[in-house]
């Protein structure tokens, strides 16, 4: 991380990082909120520095968060209609702890509306451009966190991943994106998509990055009960002796270019002596049915909490509560929110109950089984982030299975709480990127980004 | 499962949200591509298999019994919307 100094003023590198959001902004539409503010705070910073005050581990540095972290710093609108006009009293612990270190706020990005998608199409206020590619999708759902940070607007970005909204569009433009392990960041604060998967992490343009926010993030945190006792500060990084790949993972399905840079990669572990292990995991083929039925489960729970009597939008023309409830989500949810609902109310509706939410939390158990089975052969397993590179803008949003199938090789983790990494694995001759994803054991996270900073070294 | 219409219409109910037409003959063809989508799930055998609901591997976590102080004062958060009165939200008729 390039921090503030002497040397290296606060506000030069704020003035740099706001340029670059104004004249990216227009095009790209990256953020729903710039900081206007986050200047006097770069000088506070510099004043610090001169004094001799002691300053963060971040001092200085320019970053964003995802538009579904609370904080007073601008409307909290998850990219979502029904949640305009709040500015939250409380500040997400995660963007607390970034505060308490100097980094400073540029602006707030843009998501598929409740993080539900995997272009930022889904998003109320238009979708997030490619990095590379304007006629193609930023990915989703943090694609605006992504391409913040692949066009060298901010130093990192914070995201959620509920599914791989972070891994996707890391892979799509060219950045490191970290799922941690399930609950190593405090939760409190972050819009709730699935309160089972959902998992704060960072958009980086290197691994030592990741390492020094999951020092200063990861940590128990009284407000979220799903945190877990500090354990990166205490890990070490694991020697990589043997990578896993799934055999089932190498189909005509996937597009060639990806399959190519994968087997590269493998190639390039070989000869640098690490073992390759073959591994067959039949399960992981259901995991994006068994998370499309207890995600949406989630969801409408979680979603049911927005009424518009407490905060945000409220429909004007209801005489009775029942419709001010009904016409506020009829007109301030997004369809795929409203599809995403109704499933979840239908596979937990009594009927359907155990032929679809009991099957895929069974199913969800061998999904767990079958890694921790992986993980007696190898130390880390290997596989595409997606099936393909970034498409054509408009080419999956009226399809929604079509666009769940991009989560295929990224939503088995998050089922499991696992860790995963996306490294930026080259190009493909069209000029998009591509991304591999590492996964690990539960706690596994230090060993992850040790290893991608090795894979960069090699 | 066959969705029709009035599938989609008490989904809608318990979702609490109101349809417009277009939308709910656009949401009968999704819904319905979904629901065969997820079924594929019947292939996996889980006969004899516990279900997981959470992935955290905590449980009973204790704290002691006393009032946390909390983040936002009863005046800020009544101050996100609009209609107050004598310190209460003002809502439509309920019956």
């Amino acid at each position: 991380m390039k921090i503030a100094s002497q040397e290296n003023s606060a506000v030069a590198m704020v003035k740099a990082a706001l340029e670059r959001a104004e004249k990216y902004q227009p095009e790209y539409h990256i953020f729903n909120w710039i900081n206007e503010q986050a200047l006097d705070q770069a000088q506070e910073i510099d004043r610090r520095i001169a004094s001799g005050e002691p300053v963060g581990r971040l001092a200085g540095v320019p970053y964003a968060i995802k538009d579904n972290f609370l904080a007073p710093l601008g409307e909290t609108t998850a990219s979502a209609h029904i949640l305009e006009g709040f500015t939250s009293p409380v500040t997400a612990t995660a963007v607390q702890k970034l505060e308490a270190e100097g980094a400073v706020l540029i602006g707030r990005t843009n998501l598929d509306a409740f993080a539900h998608g995997s272009s930022t199409e889904n998003s109320y206020f238009g979708p997030t451009k490619n990095s590379k590619d304007l006629s193609r999708v930023a990915g989703g759902s943090s694609g605006g966190s992504a391409v913040a940070v692949a066009l060298d607007i901010v130093q990192f970005a914070t995201g959620t991943d509920t599914g791989g909204s972070i891994r996707q569009p890391a892979s799509f433009n060219g950045v490191y994106g970290l799922k941690p392990t399930y609950g190593a960041i405090s939760r409190y604060g972050v819009v709730a998509m699935a309160s089972s998967t959902d998992c704060v992490g960072f958009f980086t343009g290197n691994p030592d990055d990741l390492d020094l926010l999951m020092e200063i993030t990861a940590g128990q945190d009284a407000k979220d009960l799903t945190s877990l006792p500090d354990f990166y500060a205490q890990s070490q990084a694991k020697p990589v002796k043997k990578v896993g790949i799934i055999k089932d993972f190498d189909n005509e399905s996937i597009d060639a270019e990806i399959r190519a840079a994968l087997k590269a990669k493998v190639e390039q572990l070989r000869v640098s002596d690490v073992e390759i292990v073959e591994l067959e995991m039949p399960a992981l083929k259901h995991a994006l049915a068994a998370y499309y039925i207890i995600v949406p489960a989630e969801i409408a729970s979680n979603l049911s909490r927005h009424d518009g009597i407490r905060y945000g939008f409220r429909s004007e023309s209801s005489s009775h509560l029942q419709d001010l409830y009904c016409n506020t989500r009829g007109e301030g949810f997004m369809s795929e929110n409203k599809r995403r609902i109704m499933i979840g109310n239908f596979v937990l509706s009594s009927g359907f109950y155990d032929a679809y939410y009991l099957k895929a939390a069974k199913a969800r158990t061998v999904i767990i089984n079958e890694y921790a089975k992986a993980f007696e052969k190898c130390d880390l397993i290997l596989t595409p982030v997606s099936p393909n590179p970034a498409f054509e803008l408009g080419s999956k949003v009226n399809d929604p299975v079509a666009m769940y199938l991009e989560d295929v090789f990224s939503v088995p983790l998050n089922l499991a709480g696992l860790p995963g990494l996306t490294v930026p694995a080259g190009q493909t001759k069209q000029g998009l990127d591509i991304g591999l994803q590492l996964v690990g054991p539960r706690r596994s996270d230090r060993t992850l980004i040790n290893f991608a900073k090795e894979m960069e070294e090699k | 499962m066959e969705v029709n219409q009035e599938t989609i219409q008490h989904l809608a109910e318990l979702s609490n949200f109101a349809l417009s037409e277009s939308e709910s003959a656009g949401l009968q063809s999704n819904i319905q591509e979904i629901l065969t989508y997820i079924s594929e799930l019947n292939q996996l055998d889980t006969e004899g298999i516990e279900p997981t609901y959470q992935v955290f591997e905590m449980e009973n976590i204790w704290r002691p019994d006393e009032i946390m102080k909390q983040d936002a004062s009863p005046d800020e958060l009544l101050s996100l919307t609009e209609t107050v009165e004598k310190h209460q939200i003002k809502v439509p008729k309920v019956l």
